[in-house]
């Protein structure tokens, strides 16, 4: 049923950090693992050895270059279904094939009664849906629901494939609809944001903006600050020791 | 947009066969065309025909064609599956008016009744048609006023002049039909520019910076993409046509959808049966031409916002 729910008793998403996120794609590639082989079996290629191999993936990394001059930066932004409270994907799904769950939120596509028409992913601001070409029907996030509640995995893989797989911690999971969970307290330390709110779509997922970045003067002050705290004597653990005051007074 | 060819078809084809049922379910009823079963049979059956062909064509760019029916389920939130309702239903009383028409050459009365609800049927379809796109926030073009009153204006066109040349081809010469063809060209026309100029001059109010929510930190470049060859968001939302070429391709719907067919109904109030008969059947022609050009890009010229993400400065 294409109608959406009026509350969800949770809103289960993922929080991405873009302050640790090191575009690594561990996260897109263990995604397309998993779910190859999970809920949205099989998540085609096509002409994978070919001049123009392309296929369906559930999680993009792109990386951006912001700012200019010394104030630049690179920042690296996975991008994948943001399971909105109020989607607009779902509600022009003309078959019910799209639909969101009352209980946690999670927005899936039923891949037996789905059509493929595409207009799921017109109405989608994010890119977030991919057609697989070979299967006809339409592919997207499933928040690894053939994971979280996966009582034959051990607890800890009870996550998302990306959360599991990203090596720097710059991804989380959890309810953002209980304002005391651990991934709540974070976009609030954080002041996490959502992705084009100006759409009404209200994005569970959250992202942490890149921490403020110190400046050549600033950097070279702290580091001056350290060498004369840590005795400062050119080897390799005081210059250790002056980097992990650098970090630690963040 | 990447244009769908069936799409394309379905939308031009099925807009001039609701277009013509709506001019034989109004006009039929109060006697201004022939009432004759042949005329009936073979304005109805091409009206018909034409929607189903453009329906049954619309089925050929899903993935799972053989699932369709399960499109008419969800009419409480979707606009495509209200589409597909309200032309299943116009079936309904176009047949009974048919069988009137046809059969009894009766237009009148719960004949005449059929009539109008099948012509209105046909406009719910086509609101509906319409709202698919205009509903849709993501793409700029789409997202505004005009978009339901040109796919409306059009199937009038496009049916008035298919019943200019129905009325030539069975010797009735007329000047209203010819005049019904130029208004309703006219007003086609008048909505088209109103909806390109609206288009052209709409504030882009989405940026990359937006998007990604990165514009405090200063100016987004895309530095490397995430993969090397288009994805599907890229080739079903990134289709982009050259500007030289959209502003040709804007002419060339201008002459052969607007311009052509104006004329030919004006030099046809003027001509008799057989040389009318022929500029009819090339009015016809041109506008269907000139109306898959304007289809086609609806389709090219229309911007998504996802693209931002790949690099689209502004959508």
């Amino acid at each position: 049923m294409t109608a959406l729910p009026e509350t969800t008793a949770k809103k289960l998403g993922l929080v991405i950090d873009l302050d640790t996120c090191v575009g690594c794609q561990a996260c897109a590639t263990s995604c397309k693992e998993w779910n190859t082989g999970g809920y949205s079996a099989p998540l085609t290629d096509q002409d994978p050895y070919g001049a123009d191999p392309h296929g369906a993936w559930l999680n993009r990394v792109h990386s951006y270059e912001v700012g200019d001059g010394t104030s630049s930066r690179t920042v690296h932004f996975p991008r994948s279904c943001l399971h909105c409270e109020t989607p607009a994907c779902v509600t022009v799904c003309p078959t019910g094939a799209s639909y969101k769950r009352a209980e946690d939120g999670i927005v899936l596509v039923n891949p037996d009664t789905c059509i493929g028409c595409k207009l799921c992913s017109w109405a989608c601001p994010y890119g977030a849906r991919e057609y697989d070409y070979a299967d006809g029907v339409m592919k997207k996030c499933t928040l690894c629901v053939d994971r979280i509640y996966n009582e034959t995995l051990s607890p800890e893989d009870r996550i998302p494939a990306c959360v599991r797989a990203c090596p720097t911690g710059a991804r989380h999971f959890g309810d953002l609809g209980d304002p005391t969970s651990a991934v709540s307290r974070l976009v609030a330390e954080r002041g996490g944001f959502d992705l084009l709110p100006e759409t009404g779509f209200k994005p569970v997922n959250k992202y942490l903006p890149p921490r403020p970045r110190s400046t050549g003067a600033e950097a070279s002050a702290q580091m001056s600050g350290a060498k004369a705290d840590a005795g400062d004597n050119g080897s390799l653990a005081s210059r250790f020791f002056a980097w992990a005051d650098k970090v630690l007074s963040r | 947009m990447h244009p769908a060819y069936s799409v394309i078809i379905f939308t031009t084809a099925s807009g001039a066969g609701y277009g013509l049922l709506i001019w034989l379910g109004l006009l039929g009823p109060l006697g201004w065309v022939p009432q004759t079963s042949a005329f009936g049979f073979v304005g109805l059956g091409l009206a018909l025909l034409l929607i189903t062909v453009g329906l049954l064509s619309s089925t050929a760019h899903l993935g799972h064609p053989e699932r369709a029916w399960r499109a008419l389920t969800q009419w409480r939130t979707s606009w495509l599956s209200r589409e597909g309702v309200a032309a299943i239903a116009t079936y309904v009383p176009a047949g009974l008016f048919g069988i009137g028409w046809v059969f009894l050459e009766r237009t009148d009365g719960l004949f005449a009744l059929m009539g109008v609800l099948a012509a209105a049927l046909a406009i719910v379809t086509l609101i509906c048609t319409g709202m698919i796109y205009a509903s849709l926030p993501t793409i700029r073009a789409w997202h505004q006023p005009f978009v339901v009153p040109v796919y409306i204006a059009l199937a009038l066109a496009t049916g008035a002049l298919l019943l200019t040349f129905l009325l030539l081809l069975f010797g009735v010469v007329t000047t209203w039909a010819p005049c019904l063809s130029i208004i309703t060209v006219a007003t086609a026309w008048g909505l088209k520019t109103a909806s390109w100029a609206h288009v052209d001059t709409a504030e882009r109010t989405y940026t990359i910076e937006k998007a990604t929510g990165l514009g405090r930190f200063g100016k987004v470049r895309p530095l490397e993409p995430p993969h090397t060859q288009p994805n599907y968001v890229m080739r079903e939302m990134g289709y982009q046509i050259g500007r030289k070429h959209a502003q040709k391709l804007r002419r060339i719907a201008l002459l052969c959808a607007f311009l052509v067919p104006g004329l030919l109904s004006l030099l046809m109030l003027l001509a008799g049966q057989i040389f009318g008969l022929l500029l009819a059947i090339l009015a016809v022609i041109s506008a269907a031409i000139g109306v898959l050009v304007e289809r086609w890009l609806f389709f090219a010229e229309a911007e998504h916002v996802s693209m931002l993400y790949y690099g689209r400065e502004a959508a």
